[in-house]
């Protein structure tokens, strides 16, 4: 993580940066005696992260982070406990550590900032999963939106963290879960018919008591989802 | 009357002699020109400046292990802004003992 750190004291920057040193994947690159610097160069260079003093002359860090249209995470520094509220209103804040800052505290806020790294790439992986007026649906694999017909899939299997989205011709496995993309699909194309899997019930061949043939693949039938299959079929 | 000590500095150092070595040359150059804005927002009475330099020592006297003297920091800080100079005594002593100290490190 490439990370900034601006604090108008030249001993607490130096703290930080040792602290910074110590730790893995925290990489300084810029260190700002006044918050009006760092603007400038977040104008021209991405960051992960900045280690933010609030209590600076003229400028404070809470009229900084207000200034930037688009904040990477930020860890407040301070010497005081009670800007802590404020703090918690913006969400590109993920800690708040109080000066002196100890080597333990400073550890538990960047194992913060990972956690708060994982939780984002989740939700962006769910996110990325856009329908198109119901026909199309858009999922982000290797950072590429790949489209898919809705009408060509033939089934949706939860493997742990995935799922796999087959067509006839394709596998596509995508960061989300069943339940998401259920919520995506047309309901009158497809039904969950297992914990694991929801068919679309026009590429059915056949059904077994406990088991539906989808092109080549045999996918199982939960006794309590087969009712609900049932129903959705053309019986004579 | 504590003493400072440099406990937080070898703590944080974690045995490195060149950090230890730059922080304390830091905190000696940062020091004194944070104490003469003090002195002078005292002397023309401007107390909010005066509280603002004094957040910032008070760092340094947490960072020389002087909990007492921070804590007496804190109060005259916040007592400064509402123009109470009832801890200046303490606090400046406390300026004056860190001043002597720091002498000690060549």
């Amino acid at each position: 993580m490439n990370c900034i750190i601006i604090d108008d004291e030249q001993t607490a920057r130096a703290i930080i940066s040792q602290l910074c040193s110590d730790t893995n994947d925290l990489n300084v690159v810029e260190e700002f005696s006044n918050a009006l610097q760092a603007i400038k160069y977040l104008n021209q260079h991405e960051i992960d992260l900045i280690f933010l003093d609030i209590h600076m002359p003229d400028f404070t860090g809470f009229d900084f982070i207000e200034t930037l249209k688009k904040p990477p995470k930020i860890i407040l520094t301070t010497s005081d406990d009670h800007f802590a509220i404020q703090a918690f209103e913006y969400e590109c804040i993920v800690d708040y550590l109080l000066k002196p800052l100890t080597l333990k505290r400073f550890e538990k806020a960047i194992q913060k900032v990972v956690d708060t790294d994982k939780t984002l790439n989740k939700n962006n992986s769910l996110q990325n999963i856009e329908t198109n007026s119901g026909h199309d649906l858009y999922v982000n694999i290797d950072r590429r939106l790949i489209k898919i017909d809705v009408q060509e899939i033939c089934l949706v299997e939860a493997k742990g963290d995935y799922i796999n989205i087959k067509t006839e011709t394709n596998n596509f496995r995508v960061h989300s879960s069943l339940k998401k993309i259920k919520e995506k699909l047309p309901d009158y194309l497809f039904v969950k018919v297992h914990r694991s899997f929801i068919i679309n019930i026009e590429k059915i061949i056949d059904i077994e008591d406990n088991s539906v043939l989808i092109n080549k693949d045999v996918i199982p039938v939960s006794r309590s989802n087969r009712s609900n299959l049932m129903k959705r079929l053309n019986l004579l | 009357m504590e003493q400072p000590n440099i406990s937080y500095i070898q703590n944080m150092s974690g045995g490195d002699k060149n950090f230890e070595k730059k922080l304390i040359g830091i905190i000696k150059s940062e020091f004194p020109i944070e104490m003469q804005v003090y002195f002078n927002s005292m002397k023309i009475k401007n107390f909010d400046d005066a509280s603002e330099i004094v957040h910032k020592i008070k760092h340094k006297i947490s960072i020389l292990g002087l909990d007492e003297s921070y804590k007496n920091a804190i109060a005259f800080e916040h007592g400064l802004r509402e123009g109470d100079i009832a801890l200046q005594v303490k606090f400046e002593t406390t300026l004056m003992i860190i001043t002597d100290y720091l002498k000690n490190f060549e």
